[in-house]
């Protein structure tokens, strides 16, 4: 009993940080109709940025405020000079635009690799590895604050998405782009930012990762593919079906390590994939409309 | 036995019932007209027809065969075609090809197909821009390209939905000439329109619906006449 | 007849190459190019005329390679029989694929085909009992010399494009184009778009599977991370398509030509530059230059992806008109 409270703790735990992998991919495929597979590369482009820190002496969890306003400015960048333009090119492949996130993604990785080669990098910190005890069951104390910061940015998204205007203007460009044209939005520049915003968010996520995890260049790939699980498994342009999914994708592969074997983590998440394939297409989202 | 009969036609979509026990018969030959205001429900109970999906319940009778729920590719076998209200050009494709790919559900030769698709372009008056690339075409040569490519089809029953809209009146008349012309060939029409001038002229009856429900059925003369049918267009001042 | 002339000429040069250039270095380039028109072709027919976007058709490569090698491996089968059964069995994997993943729209579908190329590469490299898992398989070449798996190449490449362009011209092409164009005209004029789409698919994924199961008799060694590579086979084989031109029969063809140069002027440090001027020098820096740019050939499509996206999404035979106009600056004449 205590090994399943145990992996159920962990799996959630982790949960919170895929969630907020998974917002910042869902806003950009609502948003824009994007799918950006570049998203777990700019995740690792973060760890490296807070790991650079690290090595003058920053902590990680202050990093975090450096890394994501550099993230949102790649993100505004790629958007506004890489994606924008192929919404007016006319071509037979409709899906330019995964491509090109494709390639943006193995450009960003092997400029990383080339920067910081192959090895795997660590971050040192006292506290990271401790643990702390609620009864028998122990509590990471990084993945701890990492669910922490993840509940806080959820939260902050979700008044930044209902309350402001930008927000709003977001949510007007997600459900109709031409209509909110007509009605004032500049959709072209809530693109830039939307891309920015979820690269920013997918940046915390790596920030908050970076203490537990070793950093690599290649670790943008099966991130990148857990994001986007996460965000099929949600249910696309929704922002409480990311949580749960990053929640449950969380789950299913601690329990998978801790039942199945170290080595059947990555096949989890090809097994829920499938599954929401077959099963419930439109993801958790579907579940809420009936 | 009936050519052609929609029997108490049902559609939901989720809270919204979008047709609700619409009922008409087609006779082999006549064109029929099928109109209401925007959001009545023509192009659902069209669509419904062609397979684009099933009714929530009620029938489709063709030729004394049940066919409702079928997919639409088996639908165009049974020998009814139709025209989409939001035109859908092949449009990297020429006309000619286009009409050649409708063709192809017919013949099963390159040569049977092409004969076939020049035959149904000249017929309908779509000689002169058969090369060029459908996607450049005006709204008119699309509209009239939609309608070639369903005849290549060889429908026996023929549904044009709104073939005269974004036309102008020279192009209308144009329009109602081919229809006209398609009707002698021997194809039964069941078309939608919002242009009354068109609709009223060449439909044998007329169905109307509003709401998703049937108001009137009838000659043109007496649909135009109907109190219900006018308040529908019009509003309750005019009725 | 004057529009075969080129494709025929090439075919007559290619015919004749190894009887004139006898370098095994050239042979190889040479073989890997056949190769890819073959892969690149295959692609084209799904993407590039059916419109359904393959980001896993490294799945059918690998499947194909695999299914030659562990028939030799274990019921001692010659892998030249491996070679109809490779793409055979490529096609059946496609099946299941195909019923599953065809209804779902645009994005998906591509994203779904990514999801098989890494699956697969995750099974096969678990699987060990059955498929030897990271080890690979390896077996004996059954010939020395490189020439006759260069006329092999050049026959799979030859009756492949061929293949492909006689289904391209008749029925099944212009059902193709009508599902890539629009698929709900396409059913409204009689187009069963599941069935066409999966036979599009079982077209593409059995000429794969065939090029895949050549390479496993080519090269003797085949793993879980060389044949299902993402970047070396499923990105180069929508990168050797799009260069060259979707949608169109040859431009693959060119295409695969002009990748396989680009790769192999990675792969030798932009043709041995660096290690010439490192010996020429004597100083070091070139040398680890050149591993350097050993290592980018992924950087350098990743870039190419990129480029090519933005200015040239047709490809070179698709914007030829376009690059008319703008590289050699003539004008058209109307």
């Amino acid at each position: 009993m205590d090994v399943f409270l145990q992996t159920v703790v962990a799996g959630f735990l982790k949960g919170g940080l895929y969630a907020l992998i998974g917002i910042g991919m869902t806003l950009i495929m609502g948003v824009m109709g994007i799918i950006n597979l570049a998203h777990g590369q700019l995740m690792m482009l973060a760890m490296y940025v807070t790991f650079l820190l690290n090595t003058m002496g920053v902590d990680p969890y202050l990093s975090l405020f450096v890394a994501m306003p550099t993230l949102f400015l790649i993100g505004v960048v790629i958007q506004k000079f890489l994606l924008n333009p192929l919404i007016k090119v006319d071509t037979i492949l409709p899906e330019n635009q995964v491509l090109m996130t494709v390639g943006i993604g193995m450009v960003i990785t092997e400029v990383a690799r080339f920067l910081f080669k192959s090895d795997y990098k660590y971050i040192k910190t006292d506290y990271a590895n401790a643990t702390f005890f609620l009864g028998k069951i122990s509590f990471s104390v990084a993945l701890t604050i990492a669910f922490a910061f993840a509940l806080a940015f959820t939260a902050a998204m979700f008044w930044f998405l209902l309350k402001t205007d930008l927000g709003r203007s977001i949510r007007a460009t997600a459900q109709d782009k031409d209509a909110a044209t007509l009605m004032g939005v500049h959709t072209g520049r809530i693109t830039v930012i939307t891309f920015g915003l979820g690269a920013a968010l997918v940046a915390a996520a790596g920030s908050l990762l970076a203490p537990v995890y070793y950093i690599f260049p290649d670790l943008g790939g099966p991130f990148t593919a857990k994001a986007f699980i996460i965000t099929i498994l949600g249910g696309l342009g929704s922002t409480v079906g990311a949580i749960l999914g990053g929640v449950t994708l969380g789950l299913a592969e601690s329990l998978g390590a801790t039942y199945l074997g170290m080595e059947y983590e990555d096949i989890v998440g090809l097994a829920i994939f499938i599954a929401v394939l077959l099963f419930l297409p439109g993801g958790f989202k579907r579940l809420t409309k009936v | 036995m009936a050519f052609f009969r929609v029997e108490k036609l049902v559609k939901q979509f989720g809270g919204l019932t979008a047709v609700n026990n619409v009922s008409f018969e087609v006779k082999q030959g006549e064109i029929f007209g099928l109109i209401g205001p925007n959001g009545s429900g023509k192009t659902t109970t069209f669509n419904m027809i062609s397979g684009t999906y099933p009714p929530t319940s009620g029938k489709v009778f063709f030729k004394g065969k049940e066919i409702q729920g079928r997919k639409p590719h088996r639908i165009c076998h049974l020998g009814i075609g139709r025209t989409f209200q939001v035109v859908k050009p092949l449009g990297r494709m020429t006309v000619l090809d286009n009409v050649i790919a409708a063709s192809f559900s017919r013949e099963n030769r390159m040569r049977g197909a092409r004969e076939q698709a020049e035959k149904t372009i000249a017929f309908c008056g779509l000689d002169p821009v058969s090369g060029t690339l459908a996607k450049s075409l005006p709204i008119a040569g699309r509209k009239r390209l939609e309608i070639a490519r369903a005849m290549a089809t060889r429908p026996e029953l023929l549904l044009l939905d709104e073939t005269a809209a974004g036309l102008n009146p020279t192009e209308s008349l144009e329009a109602v000439e081919l229809i006209k012309k398609i009707r002698e060939n021997g194809t039964t029409i069941v078309i939608i329109e919002h242009i009354m001038r068109v609709i009223m002229t060449i439909s044998d009856r007329i169905h109307a619906i509003n709401f998703g429900q049937t108001i009137a059925e009838g000659t043109p003369s007496d649909v135009a006449a109907n109190p219900q049918v006018i308040e529908a267009y019009l509003g309750t001042d005019y009725a | 007849m004057k529009k075969n002339a080129v494709p025929l000429l090439v075919l007559a040069v290619l015919a004749v190459f190894p009887l004139v250039v006898t370098s095994d270095y050239f042979l190889h380039l040479m073989i890997l190019f056949l190769l890819w028109v073959v892969i690149g072709s295959s692609w084209n027919v799904l993407a590039g005329y059916t419109g359904q976007v393959s980001f896993g058709h490294a799945a059918f490569f690998g499947v194909g390679a695999y299914t030659a090698g562990l028939l030799f491996q274990h019921l001692q089968i010659s892998p030249w029989w491996g070679m109809a059964l490779g793409g055979i069995v490529a096609a059946l994997i496609g099946l299941p694929f195909g019923a599953i993943c065809f209804p779902l729209r645009g994005a998906y579908f591509a994203l779904a085909s990514l999801a098989l190329g890494e699956g697969i590469r995750h099974i096969a490299t678990i699987s060990e009992s059955f498929t030897g898992g990271m080890m690979g398989i390896m077996i004996m070449p059954s010939f020395v010399s490189k020439i006759p798996y260069y006329y092999i190449a050049l026959a799979l490449s030859a009756l492949s494009v061929l293949s492909i362009r006689l289904v391209i011209r008749t029925k099944p092409g212009y059902y193709f184009v009508s599902i890539r164009e629009d698929q709900d005209a396409a059913e409204s004029l009689g187009i069963d778009t599941t069935l066409y789409k999966n036979v599009s698919l079982a077209i593409s994924s059995f000429w794969t599977g065939m090029a895949g199961a050549f390479y496993m008799n080519y090269m003797g060694f085949v793993d879980p991370h060389v044949v299902f590579s993402l970047h070396d086979y499923s990105v180069m084989a929508i990168l050797v398509a799009i260069v060259g031109g979707v949608g169109t029969i040859y431009g693959p063809a060119v295409g695969a030509f002009i990748m396989v140069a680009v790769q192999e002027f990675f792969r030798s440090g932009f043709f041995g530059l660096f290690d010439y001027l490192g010996r020429v020098t004597g100083a070091p820096a070139f040398a680890s230059l050149s591993e350097v740019v050993r290592q980018a050939h992924v950087l350098g499509f990743g870039i190419l992806v990129v480029v090519v996206i933005l200015f040239l999404p047709n490809g070179i035979v698709g914007d030829w008109e376009k690059i008319r106009r703008n590289v050699f600056r003539i004008q058209p004449t109307r």
